[in-house]
């Protein structure tokens, strides 16, 4: 499945109370990596979107959110389970490494 | 799980940038119907995390550096190049047909092919740096800028890409502190007076990083003087890390002849490796110029040589 736009008003239902392992892309219009990685990233949603969900946050318009959850480079991709932060991936990956770091989620 | 396209290709290009780009531009006028390997997240190379572009030719009013490579590749485009947005994970160039691997597995067979893999970012190689990238540390002045409004950071660096974040930075920053390890800087003087002349950026002259200090974020730097050999701590809660790139020779090195710092070596003006029908092009094989158009012009002449080798054949 594609991945869904994630925002302050439904952070807490799709992202904290979600019972499965959500990856939160933390990306912006003018950040090149972080378009770079965006297809990847829905690559990755519509292969193993039974196993973890993949939401993308624009930091333009949530920078709350993003000062929140301490980011300060984009895309930084943060691994949330259970309402908690697991994992952080920092920076745009090639597909097989970022298989590789959510390799226990998507098992 | 590999599986082989059919037909041998004249030419595979791996990296873009101006150098794999401009190569595949003369190759495919040439008519080798080239194969480019952009990869998957560094389509575009290093001109793809720049700004402005001041110094390209025929770009007056300059150019975004992303905006150039978009239009080298649909110059590319233009002319037949087949481009694939992904990596190139192994390659096999010994033989009279070479083959690549790419990341979903798939090999090619080509008579030829171009290297233009470019640099990435050099690292000062601290622990800390390592721990708290993207949380204060950062390569990549464009991309995370935004996240330091109003914050006192620091640049180290004393080339060009150093003066370029430094100045850019200043945009959100309330203060920017270039740390240099001599008292001189390296970039050309139009970067260096621009720099000097901005009320926001300070200098550190003779000073190198010794550890990034910092919890779960990075709260400041700790200095050494190079000439006392004093120590220092001082607060930043940002580092942008601008201090030379590495050519990213790590796939070849076992098959292509490197200097001794990793550039591949190619013959006296030409772009001819080691090994026949290979050629290099770009920052893979620049230790010296490092400029977009020295680049475009080497891919240029990788595209012209390995024409002329086919040709021979």
């Amino acid at each position: 499945m594609a991945t869904e736009k994630v925002t302050s008003a439904n952070f807490e239902t799709l992202v904290l109370k979600n019972p499965l392992p959500v990856v939160v892309d933390f990306w912006a219009e003018w950040c090149g990596p972080c378009r770079a990685v965006g297809p990847i990233l829905e690559e990755i949603s519509d292969e193993y979107g039974t196993k973890v969900k993949i939401v993308k946050l624009n930091t333009d318009e949530e920078p709350a959110l993003a000062m929140k959850y301490g980011v300060s480079s984009i895309p930084t991709m943060s691994v949330f389970q259970g309402g908690e932060v697991v994992k952080n991936i920092i920076g745009a990956k090639p597909k097989p490494v970022l298989l590789r770091e959510l390799e226990e989620f998507i098992k | 799980m590999s599986e082989s396209s059919d037909a041998i290709r004249e030419v595979v290009i791996v990296g873009s940038g101006p150098a794999g780009y401009t190569a595949a531009i003369y190759a495919s006028r040439a008519q080798l119907s080239p194969l480019l390997y952009e990869g998957s997240v560094t389509a575009g190379g290093a001109l793809m995390n720049t700004t402005e572009v001041e110094n390209f030719p025929g770009f007056r009013k300059g150019i975004m550096g992303p905006e150039l490579m978009e239009e080298m590749r649909n110059q590319a485009l233009r002319f037949d190049t087949e481009i694939v947005t992904d990596d190139i994970v192994s390659m096999d160039l010994r033989g009279e047909i070479k083959s690549v691997t790419d990341g979903s597995g798939k090999v090619t067979q080509a008579r030829s092919v171009v290297l233009a893999m470019g640099s990435a970012y050099k690292e000062i190689g601290l622990e800390n740096e390592k721990r708290l990238s993207g949380r204060g540390v950062s390569w990549c002045a464009t991309c995370d800028g935004f996240f330091f409004r109003d914050q006192e950071i620091a640049v180290v660096g004393g080339g060009d890409s150093a003066m370029e974040e430094a100045n850019f930075l200043t945009k959100f920053a309330s203060k920017v502190t270039v740390v240099h390890r001599r008292d001189s800087l390296r970039a050309s003087k139009i970067m260096v007076d621009r720099a000097k002349a901005n009320p926001k950026i300070e200098f550190l002259w003779n000073t190198e990083v010794i550890d990034v200090l910092g919890s779960e974020k990075m709260t400041g730097l700790k200095l050494r003087n190079t000439v006392t050999g004093g120590e220092s701590t001082k607060d930043f809660t940002g580092l942008f890390v601008a201090i030379g790139h590495l050519p990213r020779s790590e796939l070849v090195k076992d098959q292509v002849e490197l200097d001794n710092e990793g550039y591949v070596k190619v013959e006296g003006r030409s772009t001819k490796t080691n090994l026949k029908g290979v050629f290099a092009c770009g920052d893979l094989v620049d230790h010296t110029y490092r400029q977009a158009i020295t680049a475009a012009g080497s891919g240029c002449q990788a595209a012209l040589d390995a024409e002329r080798f086919l040709q021979g054949h």
